[in-house]
């Protein structure tokens, strides 16, 4: 597989698309506030449902950067999105106050609920916004550094460390789902109350988050484009295509793919953070490995190892699975598991390769 | 009578039970006359060890004995009142019920208890054995000592000795008392411990042998419960053998990755349900369906193995991440389908009477039988595996085209059939495997995803290719994982085991049991 070189002129009209898909999205809360009659108008569930999308597509460019370019198919990067939007939820949580059920001015219901006497030490510090902030991207990050480190040095790759990263999703499922984590445990974070000031539940702040994302969104994708053109990203391409070979030639394999890995395990953390206000909710259910799974289908439909081929394929994959679910809700994961076996039989690279034509 | 012998034998017959008779009538002598009398006709009855004095004391206890002037006694109950010694019903007139006090009711506690303690009645006996190790007392000691050299069951025999020891701590000398403490500290009981505690706290002067014998005990107890543990880790080790055998065929031999293995285990245990279902009109054939099940199994298995792999698989060899997302889909429609035709509730499947049931080894380990079958189960289809690659035609064609393809077919083998039949192999023991789970597991339409993570483990960590190291690999994990559960709670034992066994992947990447020269270059 060759460094990705589309026609210059292909990739000049998907860069106008995507430029004018952004813009068409940064309409959509504006066209929000218009009467409901206006022909233009937005529906309220449009706009929370898109805001979900945009924190999707920024996973999906960040499992784009971990396999589509540095070859690492991830099964664990659902859990980073997890640890980053649990991360969020306990920063929620602490705002709620003396708001909850049981009226108590620290500590948060379910704590209440299960006889803590006071905050377990790693609740600390998650009532500032900016340390919450650090730890939605160190928390996912260390996780990954750990895993990696260990992964990458022992020269594990392919099957095993996708076997591996799922093993890890798994078990951190089943450790959020105790009680005794401290973690909300079956039920998760929910009923939050505010964000930096501003009560949650209000279009307002439905438009800030949406907008928020957005410009996570954009400034994700210009991270990963600048990483992925420069030097460095060329070795991570070449590390892919033939790890042992970058070997011989003095290169340090395993830092280069650490780097892309824990770079994407803080772009899913962070894609998390945004999720968990919009929807509200955050529940051990997140880590489940069939999560993480769809997320490599969602870049496996766009393209892998093209950043628009991420966005794309995470706004097409979801869109289709918000209308078939309504639709017909059986047959749902029949398509979902049949575009598994389409695009990796029919369109190994996926939408964007349709575009280029089957050679390129 | 026209025989004079016969007459004989005749009058014989008659007088035997006319004699026993005699002596009961003779223990029964003064019983009702007077309290004394009363108690000490009743120490007799207890003592004589006489079953048929047993309904009698009863009724005395429960005020429905009655004495008629003439020394008859009567017994009432329900259906009418009967004469006590010949169980003839009667006329309750004149009779009057026989009264007690206080020293007539020790007299009959105790007198109940012995006679209940000989009673022909097994449960009885288990229970007398039972109230007399709760009442403790010295007094039993006699007693239960006869009664233990006349009971033949070992259970109550047990019962009884355990009883006797709790006795004889309650004795006033003290090498009656050293006599029962050694006794206790000799079982294995958590009982005999709580009593030997409850007795310390009295009895300063033999605290030491005391607390020797609940060290004994207790030794007793903890190799005991790691016996049970080992059998539980052993079981769950089965469990994990069978999960990852057929895994360790199509992975760990032809190096293809199935995430579709995980519902072939599913659809083996449907198939279970099926031939259940079918099979419940012929009522000759019923207690057979789950041996039957397990070649249908197989053969379902094995046909969708094939279809997948000639359909779908063999166009993404030398693929293996498009392949394990490709597998993935493919188990996803296959849960679906399951759901969508058997419903996403849990169906029922029957164990055959053979395989219910705890079966209690020596020293009392506890063992549910359908594990043990599993258990012996999951070896079997470990023999038979390594067999069929070792020792056939087919297994020799598998290990060639395994080694070297291009050379294989070159020798003329049809590597293409090759492929198909190894990939069918191995998804027919996911569906054996999926037979047996049916009996330990919920047959829903996610049976197989618990297993898929946990199996893959078990072949990484035995070592990939190595069905010796899928063996030990299997035992190992559920051993430990079931040596963590009692101090970390079953949870956090299997993210333990999860997270071993990455650290255990840094030090040997290649497992337990790493393949050597040309078969470990890929």
């Amino acid at each position: 597989m060759s460094p990705p070189s589309p026609p210059t002129r292909l990739r000049l009209g998907l860069r106008a698309g995507l430029i004018i898909f952004v813009l068409l999205l940064g309409f959509m809360p504006v066209l929000n506030l218009l009467p409901a009659a206006h022909p233009l108008h937005v529906s309220d569930f449009l706009v929370s449902i898109t805001g979900k999308w945009i924190c999707y597509a920024i996973l999906s460019l960040s499992l784009d950067l971990a396999w589509g370019y540095a070859g690492i198919l991830s099964l664990g990067h659902g859990a980073f999105f997890a640890l980053g939007g649990y991360a969020m939820g306990m920063h929620l949580m602490r705002l709620i106050g003396p708001r909850g059920v049981y009226g108590h001015p620290v500590l948060p219901d379910f704590m209440v609920f299960l006889g803590y006497q006071e905050l377990p030490w790693y609740w600390l510090g998650f009532d500032s916004f900016p340390f919450a902030m650090l730890m939605v991207l160190l928390v996912p990050g260390m996780l990954a550094l750990v895993v990696g480190f260990l992964s990458f040095r022992s020269r594990i790759t392919g099957v095993y460390l996708s076997i591996l990263t799922q093993a890890m999703t798994f078990a951190l499922m089943l450790a959020f789902f105790r009680n005794d984590m401290g973690l909300g445990g079956n039920n998760g974070f929910t009923d939050f109350k505010e964000l930096l000031g501003f009560p949650l539940n209000t279009s307002g702040a439905r438009a800030g988050l949406f907008y928020a994302s957005l410009v996570a969104l954009v400034l994700s994708f210009l991270i990963c484009m600048r990483l992925t053109r420069s030097k460095y990203g060329r070795v991570l391409t070449a590390i892919r295509d033939a790890e042992s070979r970058v070997r011989f030639l003095g290169y340090d394999t395993t830092s280069h793919k650490l780097f892309a890995f824990v770079l994407s395990a803080m772009l899913a953390g962070l894609a998390g953070a945004l999720y968990v206000p919009q929807v509200g909710i955050i529940n051990p259910g997140e880590f489940s490995p069939t999560n993480s799974i769809e997320a490599v289908i969602w870049v496996a439909v766009g393209g892998r190892g093209t950043l628009v081929g991420a966005v794309l394929g995470a706004f097409t994959v979801n869109g289709l699975k918000t209308w078939l679910t309504s639709a017909a809700p059986d047959l749902w994961l029949f398509v979902l598991g049949g575009l598994f076996v389409a695009v990796t039989l029919f369109l190994p690279k996926g939408l964007i390769g349709l575009m280029k034509g089957r050679k390129p | 009578m026209k025989h004079p012998l016969l007459a004989f034998l005749l009058l014989l017959a008659l007088a035997l039970p006319a004699r026993a008779q005699d002596a009961i009538s003779a223990a029964l002598e003064g019983l009702g006359t007077g309290f004394n009398q009363t108690a000490e006709a009743v120490d007799r009855l207890g003592a004589s060890g006489d079953p048929r004095a047993l309904p009698l004391l009863r009724a005395l206890n429960n005020g429905r004995l009655l004495r008629r002037a003439d020394g008859t006694l009567l017994i009432r109950a329900e259906a009418g009142v009967t004469e006590a010694l010949t169980g003839t019903p009667t006329e309750v007139a004149e009779a009057t019920a026989v009264r007690l006090n206080n020293r007539v009711r020790v007299a009959l506690r105790g007198a109940l208890g012995r006679l209940q303690l000989l009673s022909p009645d097994q449960a009885e006996r288990q229970a007398a054995a039972e109230a007399v190790f709760r009442s403790r007392s010295a007094d039993n000691v006699p007693l239960l000592e006869t009664a233990l050299a006349r009971e033949t069951v070992p259970a109550i025999r047990a019962r009884m000795a355990l009883a006797l020891a709790a006795s004889r701590l309650m004795a006033s000398n003290a090498a009656d008392k050293l006599l029962g403490v050694t006794a206790l500290g000799a079982t294995a009981s958590p009982e005999a411990r709580a009593v030997l505690l409850e007795f310390r706290g009295a009895n300063p002067d033999i605290a030491g042998q005391i607390d020797e014998a609940v060290a004994a005990i207790d030794q007793r107890l903890a190799l005991r419960r790691a016996a049970e543990t080992l059998f539980q880790g052993l079981s769950l080790g089965s469990v994990l053998l069978l999960a990852a055998l057929g895994l360790a065929v199509t992975f760990g031999v032809m190096g293809v990755i199935n995430m579709a293995h995980g519902e072939f285990v599913m659809l083996g245990a449907y198939t279970t349900f099926i031939v259940q279902e079918a099979l419940r009109d012929i009522p000759a054939l019923q207690p057979w369906s789950l041996p039957l099940a397990v070649p249908a199994a197989f053969l379902v298995t094995a046909a969708c193995g094939a279809a997948m792999e000639r359909g779908l698989i063999r166009h993404l060899y030398g693929r293996p991440l498009e392949t394990l997302l490709m597998t993935f889909g493919v188990g996803m429609m296959i849960q679906q389908a399951v759901r969508l035709v058997f419903g996403a509730q849990n169906r029922e499947i029957i164990s055959p009477a053979w395989m219910q049931g705890t079966l209690m080894l020596p020293g009392d380990i506890a063992v549910t039988q359908n594990r043990l079958w599993i258990l012996a189960f999951s070896l079997i289809v470990l023999g038979l595996t390594v067999a069929a690659i070792r020792f056939t035609r087919f297994g020799l064609e598998m290990r060639a085209v395994t080694q070297k393809r291009a050379i294989a077919a070159s020798m003329g083998i049809r590597t293409g059939r090759v492929d198909a039949l190894t990939f069918a192999f191995g998804s027919g023991i996911a569906g054996i495997a999926g037979v047996a789970l049916s009996q330990i597991d919920n047959v829903s339409p996610n049976l197989g995803t618990g297993y898929i993570i946990d199996s893959f483990l078990v072949v990484v960590f035995g070592g990939v290719g190595s069905l010796a190291g899928t063996l030990v690999g299997a035992f190992g994990l559920g051993i430990i994982n079931k040596m963590l559960e009692p101090w970390a709670g079953a949870v956090l034992a299997k993210v333990f085991v999860l997270v071993a066994v990455m650290l255990f992947i840094q030090r040997k990447p290649r497992g337990l049991f790493a393949q050597k020269g040309r078969a470990a270059e890929a």
